[in-house]
């Protein structure tokens, strides 16, 4: 333990005698560990708030959407999901706590005495805030009775004020919508961003309303959101939902699904997917830069084990034994490519901040401890790897030898 | 070398007793250095054997005689051999960290060596400010510090000028003079004369082994 201290103070002094040798000599470490963990933290960063995002976007339910190949949709054939089968789901399965269709009437251009403004415009039920757990902060949500109505009623997001210069209190204002008069009459939480583009520029109108304005002839593209009774149940649900679905559909056992069902964090998971193979790719590059900066050390320690061979000659003579001079070395090396690997954590956690601070709305970055933890082990690592072959050759040296070498 | 093997040392036949003061003597080639590397511990005999406080040195590994150098030996070079980037204090405290002492208890046993040598003031200096003779005081103090049975000294006088020869002498008479055993290696028989003990070696033989009585009784 006392050699052990001893020679990293040794190493330290050696270190700070030669600072821009061993700056050089390390700078390999310091490079590869400063470029991975700049990537990692800008993609940590992005994945946190991804998935961030993707919780608060209701994470507990189900969306059943209609399904067809790319191929079948340019031969006309579009799958369709069918009002009825919004009934047999919601009489059918009893692990549903509760649904509303969701469809968008394919306008998108909202004005409001002379502003115009582009808007996620949706019909939808009543449900739909239950479900999504989506509420109004002003006024109200639509009402059933607004869908047996099919009134002209909308409630926005709070980004659709600020497109169209409405009053801070928008409530009972009216706004052009697909050449109707629509009247606001709430507006819904703020959601945020994702990836800098606002998800709050939409517009919510009663489901027949939107059926009244695509007409009769042209058929919705229907989704229908879920909310689960239980989350424990979602597998268990998600096979119910298909079991009554393929039934409504009446398809036969060979014949494949015409519609899809997809859990709220399914992107947030494809996400980490993406996430994690590049991070599995910059492994593979940090490790050819691992490799090249410990040649790089080797390269010096070799040089510095020569140039030393007096000062061996002399430890020797006054009884350092072979397993001594081995770890003075070994711990040099160490020592040179930790500081490398900890400098390089430093400037990677640097880079990362900047750069997510200079890209607009790009979230800040994070550095996960398993990524300071892997770096400074494998910067360690590389230090013992290519320590060994200098510091063996030194603890070889015979002390005649070593004393006479000049 | 080529194929012929030479043999540095023959026959060699020798006593030296605690607390005696022996100069070998020779030229160049005369088998001294071979002697200094086999009675210091760094080198082993190819025959024969070698006793140190009733330990055979022949018999040991690399590590054992390193042991045997730090806890036996204390060495002091011509050219001083002291660790360039350490301070004299430093220097002295390095043999102390292969036997595991404490660092507080290895600065306070080099500092006492460095007052021994007369050195107390310039404790923090690096050898390269240190003049010749400040230098080999260092490496006497590192000799020192451990306690060992020989002060094993090669030429301790000869990258000196006369008068800090004389100091150096006088200093090393004085350690012997405290009960401290000294083999000295050297060419030089002005600085042989000062032993109590003047072996002779001439081609890996001992020429003559003769004591000269110490400078004081002589005198009187």
């Amino acid at each position: 333990m006392n050699l052990l201290i001893e020679s990293v103070r040794s190493a330290l002094a050696s270190i700070r005698a030669h600072r821009l040798r061993s700056f050089l000599t390390s700078l390999g470490i310091v490079i590869g560990v400063a470029s991975v963990i700049t990537v990692i933290s800008l993609i940590q960063g992005l994945s946190k708030s991804v998935s961030d995002q993707f919780t608060g976007l209701g994470g507990n339910g189900l969306t059943v959407q209609p399904h067809f190949e790319f191929k079948e949709a340019m031969r006309g054939k579009i799958n369709y999901l069918r009002f009825e089968d919004v009934d047999q789901l919601r009489t059918r399965v009893e692990e549903i706590r509760d649904l509303s269709p969701v469809f968008s009437p394919g306008f998108s251009e909202v004005r409001f005495t002379g502003t115009s403004a582009v808007a996620q415009v949706f019909a939808t039920s009543a449900s739909y805030q239950n479900v999504n757990q989506r509420y109004a902060q002003q006024g109200r949500f639509i009402s059933d009775s607004d869908n047996a109505g099919a009134r002209r009623v909308a409630v926005i997001g709070e980004k659709l004020i600020e497109d169209l210069h409405l009053p801070p209190n928008p409530v009972g204002q009216f706004i052009l919508y697909a050449n109707e008069w629509f009247k606001v009459v709430g507006v819904m939480e703020k959601r945020g961003e994702v990836f800098g583009m606002s998800q709050d520029n939409y517009m919510i109108i009663p489901f027949k309303t939107g059926q009244s304005i695509i007409g009769n002839n042209t058929r919705p593209q229907l989704r229908i959101t879920v909310a689960v009774r239980d989350l424990a149940l979602l597998d268990e649900t998600r096979s119910r939902i298909r079991t009554v679905i393929r039934q409504a559909h009446r398809l036969k056992a060979d014949e494949r699904d015409d519609f899809e069902i997809e859990s709220a964090d399914q992107v947030a998971k494809t996400f980490d997917k993406i996430s994690s193979t590049v991070t599995l790719v910059m492994g593979g590059v940090v490790g050819i830069a691992l490799l090249v900066g410990g040649i790089g050390i080797m390269n010096i320690m070799l040089v510095s084990v020569k140039e030393r061979t007096r000062e061996i000659g002399i430890c020797k003579a006054i009884g350092a034994r072979s397993r001594d001079i081995l770890l003075q070395f070994l711990i040099e090396a160490v020592t040179l490519s930790l500081l490398g690997g900890l400098l390089g954590l430093a400037i990677g956690y640097g880079l990362g901040m900047a750069i997510a601070a200079m890209i607009p709305d790009f979230p800040p970055a994070v550095v996960p401890w398993w990524a300071v933890a892997l770096s400074v082990l494998f910067s360690g690592s590389v230090g013992v790897v290519f320590g060994v072959v200098p510091a063996s050759q030194a603890a070889r040296l015979d002390p005649i030898e070593a004393l006479r070498y000049e | 070398m080529g194929d012929q093997t030479v043999h540095a040392l023959q026959g060699v036949d020798l006593d030296i007793a605690r607390n005696e003061m022996v100069a070998f003597i020779g030229a160049s080639g005369s088998g001294k250095s071979t002697m200094m590397n086999i009675v210091g511990c760094l080198d082993k005999p190819s025959t024969g054997a070698y006793w140190l406080n009733g330990r055979e040195v022949a018999a040991m590994s690399g590590d054992e005689l390193a042991l045997v150098r730090n806890q036996e030996i204390g060495f002091i070079f011509q050219s001083f051999h002291l660790l360039p980037r350490a301070s004299a204090l430093d220097n002295v405290a390095q043999p102390l960290i292969y036997r595991g002492i404490k660092l507080r208890e290895r600065l306070a046993l080099a500092a006492d060596a460095l007052e021994r040598v007369g050195l107390g003031t310039r404790m923090h200096h690096r050898p390269n400010e240190l003049s010749g003779g400040q230098r080999q005081r260092v490496a006497i103090a590192r000799a020192l510090v451990g306690k060992p049975s020989i002060l094993l000294a090669d030429e301790p006088t000869g990258n000196l000028d006369s008068s800090t020869s004389l100091e150096i002498m006088a200093l090393i008479k004085e350690v012997h003079a405290g009960g401290q055993t000294v083999v000295i290696v050297t060419h030089e028989p002005d600085i042989a004369e000062q032993c109590q003990r003047i072996v002779r070696l001439r081609d890996g033989r001992v020429m003559s082994d003769t004591r000269v009585l110490p400078a004081a009784e002589a005198s009187a």
